[in-house]
């Protein structure tokens, strides 16, 4: 299964599971998304329950906040992470700050689901990640998945979770794993572990890391499209690193990356995202915090540049093998 | 077209160099008013539109008025409610207890017992009246000039104090800014400070109520200023598209703190009017006639729950008051447009109605106003037991990491801590009073 049937399957469970679960967006009714993730919902669950919006990301989540006053679960799309800004309002300032304005009287379990990312050439209005905008809002939980098995355990669980989140998905990965190469041929899911999706309901806790593989010579922290290109990055250097895939960036699983970095001694933070103040800046600060005495070398971080995402160079952009490859080589070196 | 250059475009030849139109308001401090230039119709002129009808038909009422007292306090005309003598002294006691606690509460923050209060004073009728005419578990998104609207509901009066003191009994622990209420109980949504954003949330709301297959509808609030958010029309179009049953209110008060309402548009269209564009109904409302706010919210609401859609009210009105306790009026308009508004008061209207009616008598009026006076001093007592703002008892510390999330994740719990060990440097004698650490335990 890929990640998109993953997410679809997950929206099919949860809807038949809680008739309070609603689902829209743009394109989202009968089309089924223009990445196809809600297809086959509006003719199972009917228009009431699963339908298009306007083009106005701050009617989408504000009505979503109203939504879930009333006490519905809506799991909003936002077509692309790039047009979520007109509804940023409504998310950080009300979505987020509901239950704690209120004591508690009024919540917002919603659930934004936005494809994110770059990779699929989609210029710089298609391709942005703006995670770090997220994990900064007090109220809010952060959720990006690297596999079909995690999005859809994980969108059980954050359509489960009382409080709002935001759910990217990375869309580069939305047909198969990615190792960073544009003129590879294109991988399935289908032989990959993470691509082996169980029938029916089954969740995966926020706020928990996955460790997609055990080491010792480093730690990668890492998270969505990045994870597999840093997995093929360090197999063929055959570095021994500890890859932790974050899974949500908020609340961070702050224990598994203490327990790595004090066992490696060495640490290599990766994201896709701009560099300046973005999420790899907040988990070098809390390594050095929390790990400075096991530190043997200076965390590295591999990022995206300080640009808007270019169409024609966005090979360039991309913090690809070579990038992480430097980086891993600096880390090695001592 | 081509010029002779072989250029696409129109030829400038002589023309006048481009200009801004800047609204300037037509009194400043100082100058005499003059209200001749305010169209307002007669009370009965306007016809009561069938509640099923098509927005569009409602376009008059956009542009007109419903006005339902006239000026020898009748009341007039097809939109006249009919309201028994008792729930019109009731909406009247409403009305005089809501300027009751506003007088108190700004007395109070002058006390120093807040730090910042709101009155509502000349717009009573619109909360009061809308209240009245709603079913009792409708739900409010109001904005925060509605405190007539938790009144109206028979809300603890003691709650909204403890409320505005931000003491130890405040239900919202002390978090929000005076004012900005929260009572889920009362169909009333917790207050933002970011404007309008509670437009698009009724009418998700609203959605909601239908989607579950509901009887119950809501109603919103925002100032005309506001209504020049982005959310407005977001909650507009939403509002149209799904035929929400919804009332989205703009309170035309003519001032957004400082900026008049020709700031929002009010030079080229009535905020009613914006109505029709969107395929909603519209009402222009006298929102100094608490008749006419009742009929108009009564006609919304029995559109709503009959499935024919939202309406959009203008609550045409007068900020009497300033914006708020930190603002000054007198430093922005003339103090004679609050004394000539030609719309009156809208509690002495209501009196005068009821008085012509042989209902009310001044004796009966003074008793109410020291009835509700008294009300109001007892509620206020009771909260200072519980403490006022600065002074006295506060919620823990620790509430101040609660209810971010469901869950305390390890971040709020490593500096609620910190909050604690911050305190004792801060206040080592935490017990000593005026350190507002009395609530705090040992």
């Amino acid at each position: 299964m890929n990640m998109i049937e993953a997410i679809n399957d997950a929206l099919h469970v949860m809807m038949g599971h809680d008739p309070d679960v609603v689902v829209f967006g743009e394109d989202v009714g009968y089309f089924g998304g223009v990445f196809r993730a809600t297809a086959g919902l509006q003719a199972k669950f009917g228009k009431m329950r699963v339908f298009d919006t306007p083009i106005n990301e701050c009617g989408i989540i504000g009505a979503a906040v109203g939504m879930a006053a009333y006490g519905l679960r809506p799991v909003p799309e936002i077509q692309f992470a790039d047009y979520i800004y007109p509804g940023l309002d409504q998310l950080i300032s009300e979505a987020a700050r509901l239950r704690y304005r209120s004591a508690g009287e009024f919540t917002a379990p919603i659930t934004v689901r936005s494809p994110f990312g770059g990779g699929i050439f989609g210029g710089q209005t298609h391709s942005q990640s703006p995670e770090a905008l997220f994990t900064h809002v007090s109220g809010l939980k952060t959720v990006i998945p690297s596999t079909p098995h995690d999005a859809k355990g994980l969108l059980i669980a954050a359509i489960e979770d009382n409080d709002p989140v935001i759910f990217f998905e990375p869309k580069r990965i939305y047909n198969g794993p990615f190792d960073g190469y544009y003129d590879h041929p294109s991988k399935t899911w289908k032989n990959y572990p993470g691509g082996q999706v169980p029938e029916g309901y089954y969740s995966i806790p926020l706020g928990k890391a996955r460790t997609v593989r055990e080491g010792s010579a480093m730690t990668v922290l890492v998270y969505g499209t990045m994870v597999h290109v840093a997995e093929a990055v360090l197999a063929e250097k055959g570095v021994d690193a500890e890859i932790l895939d974050l899974r949500t960036l908020w609340p961070l699983d702050i224990e598994a990356v203490e327990k790595s970095v004090q066992k490696t001694g060495k640490c290599l933070v990766i994201h896709e995202a701009t560099r300046t103040s973005g999420f790899g800046a907040e988990l070098v600060s809390l390594v050095q915090e929390r790990c400075f005495y096991h530190l043997e070398v200076p965390i590295e971080r591999v990022t995206g540049f300080d640009t808007p995402y270019p169409h024609s160079l966005e090979w360039a952009y991309f913090p690809g093998p070579v990038r992480i490859g430097d980086a891993v080589d600096r880390l090695m070196k001592e | 077209m081509v010029d002779q250059t072989g250029r696409i475009g129109m030829p400038r030849g002589n023309l006048p160099p481009l200009e801004l139109h800047v609204p300037e308001p037509r009194f400043r401090p100082g100058d005499p008013v003059d209200y001749s230039w305010l169209d307002i119709p007669g009370a009965g002129e306007l016809p009561r539109f069938d509640e099923a009808c098509e927005a569009r038909e409602t376009m008059p009422a956009t542009l007109g008025m419903v006005r339902v007292l006239d000026g020898k306090h009748r009341a007039v005309g097809p939109w006249d409610p009919r309201l028994d003598p008792e729930t019109l002294r009731r909406i009247l006691r409403t009305m005089a207890l809501t300027r009751a606690f506003d007088d108190r509460m700004y007395r109070g923050q002058r006390q120093g017992k807040t730090s910042f209060y709101m009155k509502c004073t000349g717009e009573e009728a619109v909360s009061v009246a809308h209240a009245y005419a709603l079913a009792g578990d409708d739900m409010v998104f109001p904005s925060y000039r509605q405190q007539g609207i938790l009144i109206a509901r028979d809300y603890p009066l003691v709650e909204m104090v403890n409320q505005i003191y931000s003491n130890r009994a405040d239900r919202l622990k002390g978090r929000q800014l005076p004012i900005m209420y929260s009572a889920r109980d009362y169909g009333f949504f917790t207050i933002s400070g970011n404007l309008a954003t509670q437009f698009p949330q009724a009418v998700g709301w609203a959605m909601a109520s239908a989607i579950k297959g509901d009887t119950r509808i809501a109603t919103s609030f925002v100032g005309e200023g506001s209504s020049a958010e982005g959310d407005f029309h977001a909650a507009m179009t939403f509002a149209a598209v799904y035929n929400a049953p919804v009332i989205l209110n703009v309170v035309n008060n003519q001032w957004a703190i400082s900026s008049f309402s020709g700031f929002a548009g009010a030079e080229r269209s009535t905020f009613a009017a914006r109505a029709v564009g969107y395929g909603i109904a519209g009402l222009r409302v006298d929102g100094n006639d608490a008749l006419a706010v009742y009929a108009a919210t009564q006609w919304a609401a029995n559109r709503a729950r009959a499935n024919k859609g939202p309406t959009l009210i203008e609550h045409f009105t007068y900020r009497a008051e300033g914006h708020s306790t930190s603002d000054d009026p007198s430093a922005y308009r003339s103090a004679h447009e609050r004394e000539e508004w030609p719309l009156g008061d809208p509690v002495m209207r209501l009196a005068r109605h009821l008085i012509a009616l042989g209902e009310w008598d001044d004796e009966r009026h003074a008793a109410m106003d020291r009835e509700v006076a008294e009300e109001v001093k007892a509620a206020a007592k009771a909260a200072e037991k519980n403490g006022v703002l600065g002074h006295g008892f506060h919620h823990p510390f620790h509430t101040m990491f609660e209810d971010v999330f469901e869950d305390l994740p390890w971040n709020l719990r490593e500096q609620a801590e910190q909050a604690i060990r911050e305190r004792e440097a801060k206040w080592p004698d935490a017990r000593s009073p005026g350190t507002g650490e009395e609530g705090e335990g040992a």
